[in-house]
């Protein structure tokens, strides 16, 4: 009976809910936290699915990586590091590959270059071990009361962001060519996306860590995708699924000893599967009528 | 008759190579000229001109009079086929409604007025069928009727039409066609319609611009597509059948040395 014990010891220090009344409060600021990084996830990952950009998220987080570990290596603030560290990366993929291909490539030279650069940055320091480990897979837990703060921030930025250039961001994610004859200033439009995803995707990676960022930026538009194309419904489920997720990963994990990380991952991608298992109604289809 | 659109000794180019030069040209409401010639002479680039989007190298282009700018919204502009992929959050309405109102600002409010303005384009190119139809469940052909319905929201004077019946099949090369006639007689519009066929829209054409060899021709279809015209444009033996009322051209040299350059300007 030796393999049951050793499952029943996993199952307990998986979910563990005893004393779950005295933690919760003591899991506000990681709440709020949450369903912040879902809204805003929610919603810039279903501009991440129109154009296509999955791998570039995966791209600027990694470099969103080195910045924080750069920062934690020399003492400076892991906010600042990984907003420089994503912007940069953002911006470069931005300007460097307005097509879909480069843009892949550029993605894919900066990609293991930041996650080097980190790693270094993480093997030459010593402080604690747990900080190191947090920045590629999550540590929620420890989020403090400045650091909340800067997160609600950034967010609401891009939250705002995103609902002022909506539409014309919209038009151009759908048809570069007749929003630019429109009068839509297509290229400063993908420039300011770029800005508002390297912005979320520092606030992912602080909360998710950076190998898990896609799960709450893409993993829930792509699972409202499957049984919406409302423009309505689509950014409202997204934003739902994620903060599901999000939210839905610490109250489980509240308990455990192993990081929140796994539990929103798992989550999100349950909800991305019961959407693809659904069987969508798609909208009753008339016969064309011929206008001759 | 109104002048709605007006090029006068225009010339364009990449590089150093002039694509076309001296090109006068007045398309007036209610009249649609084809844009015919071979790849890479230049057809798109009048229209990105048109748009505002590229600069002639010397010459005038002016639009209702003033000359042409980025973004204006008096014209209509219907590009090549290009199917919506997965993953694209909106309804056949919804392209509609993104040449009503998509260069504004903020997420839309939903309005009776703006619904019903929707509705009413979409019934004038008969899309109300699949109105609620997710666009990347469309095909092809039903997609470029609710492009017209798009481009036709911003009640355009001029519509530009770049190859927009490629990749369709022939009764939706014809249906599409056939919209684009209706619309310009019913809201008397200037169309230029850039196509390397002429015959789905041979009957309705009224003029035809065609270039090749850094020149040009202007004139109804009779005066331009034959093969004296044409054997002079091109400067090589070229032949023009007609048979059954449709327009065969022969011979045409197949080399384009400027295509890639032009691609890479108007990209």
């Amino acid at each position: 009976m030796i393999g049951l014990d050793s499952l029943g010891t996993v199952w307990s220090e998986m979910f563990n809910f005893s004393d779950y009344g005295q933690l919760l409060p003591l899991l506000k600021n990681s709440i709020i936290a949450c369903v912040v990084l879902g809204i805003v996830g929610g919603l810039i990952g279903v501009f991440v699915m129109m154009r296509d950009m999955a791998f570039a998220v995966h791209g600027v987080s990694e470099l969103s990586f080195a910045g924080a570990a750069a920062s934690l290596l020399f003492g400076a603030s892991v906010v600042t590091g990984a907003l420089l560290g994503s912007l940069t990366a953002a911006l470069l993929i931005g300007v460097l590959g307005a097509r879909a291909r480069d843009r892949n490539s550029v993605t894919a030279v900066l990609m293991p270059f930041g996650l080097g650069l980190g790693i270094l940055c993480l093997g030459l320091y010593h402080g604690r071990a747990a900080n190191k480990f947090g920045l590629l897979t999550g540590q929620i837990v420890a989020i403090d009361d400045p650091q909340i703060k800067s997160l609600i921030v950034i967010s609401a930025v891009v939250a705002v962001g995103l609902v002022v250039i909506w539409r014309p961001l919209l038009f151009a994610s759908t048809d570069a060519d007749v929003a630019a004859a429109r009068g839509v200033p297509v290229g400063v439009m993908s420039i300011v996306f770029m800005i508002l995803l390297g912005l979320a995707v520092a606030v992912s990676v602080q909360i998710v860590g950076a190998l898990l960022v896609l799960s709450l930026l893409v993993t829930p538009a792509a699972a409202a995708l499957r049984v919406s194309a409302s423009p309505v419904w689509v950014p409202l489920l997204s934003t739902a699924f994620a903060v599901v997720a999000s939210v839905g990963g610490i109250l489980l994990a509240a308990g455990s000893s192993v990081p929140i990380s796994p539990y929103i991952t798992s989550i999100s991608f349950a909800i991305y599967l019961g959407c693809r298992l659904l069987p969508v109604r798609r909208p009753a289809r008339l016969t064309p009528v011929d206008v001759r | 008759m109104s002048v709605v659109l007006r090029l006068e000794r225009a010339a364009l180019g990449f590089g150093a190579r002039a694509l076309w030069e001296g090109l006068d040209l007045e398309v007036n409401g209610g009249e649609l000229i084809a844009v015919l010639g071979a790849n890479g002479s230049g057809k798109s680039s009048l229209l990105k001109v048109v748009l505002g989007q590229v600069r002639l190298w010397s010459g005038s282009a002016t639009f209702l009079g003033t000359p042409v700018r980025r973004g204006d919204r008096r014209i209509g502009y219907i590009p090549q086929q290009r199917l919506a992929e997965d993953g694209v959050p909106l309804r056949g309405r919804d392209l509609v409604a993104l040449g009503v109102d998509g260069h504004r600002w903020c997420v839309p409010i939903p309005s009776r007025v703006r619904r019903q303005r929707v509705n009413q384009l979409l019934s004038s190119v008969g899309a109300e069928a699949y109105a609620s139809t997710p666009l990347s469940s469309l095909s092809g052909g039903e997609q470029q009727r609710l492009r017209i319905a798009q481009a036709l929201a911003a009640d355009p004077r001029l519509l530009l039409c770049d190859e927009p019946l490629l990749s369709l099949d022939l009764p939706h090369q014809r249906l599409v066609s056939d919209l684009v006639d209706n619309a310009r007689r019913r809201l008397d519009l200037g169309v230029l319609f850039v196509t390397h066929d002429i015959n789905p829209i041979l009957d309705k054409v009224d003029r035809v611009l065609y270039i090749a060899n850094h020149r040009f021709r202007i004139g109804t279809p009779d005066e331009v597509l034959t093969t004296d015209v044409l054997s002079d444009l091109f400067d090589a033996p070229v032949e023009v059948i007609r048979h059954n009322g449709r327009i065969l051209v022969a011979g045409v040299p197949d080399h384009d040395p400027y295509h890639h350059a032009e691609q890479a300007m108007v990209r």
